[in-house]
């Protein structure tokens, strides 16, 4: 796979709390290509988001820890990389953009300001040129006023237009890898179709792969080329956006996606997968997902399944396709 | 902005004269009779009398207060009543080293507070921080006067020191100046590093959880642009709030400490003026240090909105 942008490999970042060890990422394996975009699906504690964190070298310290396996970004290791390369790579070639436009810009400084900032950081660019190429982005997400609002404070802005400069932030040193983590979830619906048609846009426009981690299956269909989908820290699911929506296999994936109320069905109550993501710290000895699993096997609880390719483009992690 | 300025200060006259209302009626009520205290035991009740008339002290209240506050109102404080001299002048001069040994105190105090806040708050939970919070702890916890006679006593006895008899204004000699005021500006500073130095390492642990320190971490900035850039611009802040009531306190005369030292500042004339129910001296040295408490809120209000682009008073 010469075209690999970012390899996974075998991914374990540990959480070390008092006593307890919480393993947030257990073994987390994929490939992003370049101009790919790769959706992470799961609930809230799957370890989707701490996936990213690991491969931004950003885990939070001093309690969390990459304990095994490999990030590679080109070609390059990034695990264990001294803080000062890894400072080289982030935002200049992987960018990442959060959740929470609203808490994510720093109050106190301009907009301008903080966009110039990984300009001048990594591209030693003068203060003019800085502030010129901030103007660009600014435009290029759709600021109109751009040379108005680069005087202006976060504050000053609503949600949508912060994720707006969050977006033009993250680009300006023109990264090769996106990293997307829920960008529109805080925001209004009608706000959220916009934003994920201005990064569609962007990344035609910079050519760059994104990694999508999401919990809405309707933003994965939006926007992704393959979707992985998290439970328990694991990859229990991986292949194509149209066979994920098609042929899901995995009970989890059947089960998020009975949840998402169709339009075309009449009004009735909707479906739901019983019981919550078990804690970290305490997995079942089995399938990590077979407490909740609705075709559960006595042998789903003896030992966990491994992930298997049951198709040349379909990984699944489950007993139910061993055979087959 | 200068509305707001403008506002402020009219606000001034309020509180202004509600505080000199308030130490007015105080020093009526206390007892004690400055006749007697000055005459002593040669006081005879027509003595007393004719000395009362001659203060005035015997007209209507409201009368006494139009008098002294009609004179403020112009510049003229009054005399003391004990020495006869003009206070304002005594007031101004006190005042300047009163200034001076708050500055010089504040600098020692930011000096230790701040580097250390920080260093905890980088460091924390590792036994630097437990050293630096218990170090501050010990700031908070031990008393102003406790810290000088100790000071005194360990330098009296190891570094041959001895507390300066006389105060040299900083103008006549800078260096002997400086000499005398150092070891009352330690006490002093390290004594407000306490809380400063803790509210510092609280402040700047807030910030540093906070999404947009993530976000220029992932910017990939180093770790030092995201601390003394990013974090500490934010955790200023509330330190500032600190830092102003401080200095306000200060300025208002460091009684105990001037005391101690025998330096002639503004703490050691209100003393001085209650103890000898020397009312004009009361009166007129509390509306100064009233006024300076004011000024300096006033003052850290305005630096809020130059430091956070959030709080506009407009």
């Amino acid at each position: 796979m010469s075209d690999a942008l970012l390899e996974v490999k075998d991914l374990k970042t540990y959480f070390f709390v008092e006593d307890k060890i919480i393993k947030s990422v257990d073994g987390v394996n994929f490939t992003i290509k370049n101009g790919e975009t790769v959706a992470i699906v799961g609930e809230s504690g799957s370890g989707k988001s701490i996936t990213s964190l690991s491969i931004m070298g950003l885990v939070p310290k001093p309690n969390g820890k990459i304990v095994e396996g490999s990030i590679k970004f080109s070609g390059d290791e990034l695990v264990g990389l001294p803080e000062k390369k890894m400072n080289k790579i982030r935002g200049n070639d992987i960018a990442m953009i959060f959740q929470e436009p609203m808490t994510s810009l720093n109050p106190v400084f301009t907009i301008g300001n903080q966009i110039t900032e990984a300009l001048l950081h990594h591209q030693n660019l003068k203060k003019s040129e800085a502030k010129k190429r901030a103007v660009e982005l600014l435009k290029l997400v759709g600021f109109a006023r751009a040379e108005q609002i680069i005087h202006e404070y976060p504050h000053q802005l609503s949600g949508g237009m912060r994720q707006r400069v969050m977006i033009a932030m993250a680009m300006s040193c023109d990264p090769k890898l996106l990293i997307a983590d829920e960008p529109t979830t805080a925001l209004d619906v009608t706000i959220q179709a916009q934003i994920l048609e201005l990064m569609r846009d962007v990344k035609k426009k910079f050519n760059s792969s994104i990694l999508l981690i999401t919990h809405d299956l309707g933003v994965v269909a939006e926007m992704a080329d393959r979707v992985l989908v998290m439970y328990g820290g694991q990859v229990v699911e991986e292949t194509s956006v149209d066979e994920i929506f098609e042929k899901p296999k995995h009970p989890y994936t059947s089960g998020l996606l009975a949840s998402i109320p169709k339009i075309e069905e009449e009004r009735k109550r909707l479906e739901q997968i019983p019981g919550t993501v078990p804690s970290a710290d305490n997995f079942p000895r089995g399938c990590r997902f077979a407490p909740r699993c609705s075709k559960v096997m006595p042998r789903c609880t003896d030992a966990p399944p491994d992930l298997l390719k049951v198709e040349p483009d379909h990984k699944v992690r489950c007993y139910l396709y061993e055979l087959s | 902005m200068y509305t707001y300025i403008l506002r402020r200060l009219f606000l001034f006259i309020p509180v202004l004269f509600g505080v000199t209302v308030f130490v007015f009626l105080v020093m009526n009520i206390i007892p004690g009779d400055i006749a007697s205290i000055i005459l002593g035991t040669e006081a005879t009740p027509e003595l007393k009398e004719q000395l009362r008339q001659e203060f005035g002290l015997n007209l209507p209240l409201y009368q006494q207060y139009w008098n002294w506050i009609s004179g403020v109102f112009v510049g003229d404080f009054g005399n003391s009543l004990r020495t006869g001299a003009p206070i304002l002048p005594e007031m101004l001069n006190r005042f300047s080293l009163t200034f001076e040994l708050t500055i010089f105190a504040a600098i020692i105090s930011w000096m230790i507070a701040i580097p250390m806040g920080i260093l905890a708050a980088v460091k924390r939970n590792t036994k630097g921080d437990i050293g630096i919070r218990f170090v501050s702890l010990l700031g908070v916890s031990i008393p102003n006067f406790a810290l000088a006679t100790l000071l005194i006593l360990i330098l009296s006895l190891f570094f041959n020191y001895y507390p300066p008899v006389g105060y040299v204004g900083f103008l006549e000699d800078p260096r002997r100046n400086l000499e005398i005021l150092l070891i009352p500006a330690i006490v002093l500073g390290t004594s407000m590093a306490g809380s400063l130095m803790r509210m510092t390492r609280s402040s700047i642990l807030e910030i540093l959880g906070q999404d947009f320190i993530r976000t220029a971490q992932a910017k990939g900035i180093s770790q030092k642009m995201v601390l003394f850039k990013h974090a500490l611009r934010n955790a200023i802040i509330p330190v500032l709030t600190i830092i102003g009531m401080q200095i306000g306190y200060l300025l208002g005369g460091t009684i105990i400490v001037e005391q101690i030292f025998s330096l002639p500042g503004l703490g050691q004339m209100v003393l001085t003026g209650i103890n000898q129910r020397d009312f004009p001296v009361v009166q007129g040295t509390i509306l100064f240090i009233a006024t300076i408490f004011v000024t300096v809120n006033l003052i850290v209000d305005i630096l809020y909105s130059y430091l956070d682009p959030r709080i506009s008073y407009d």
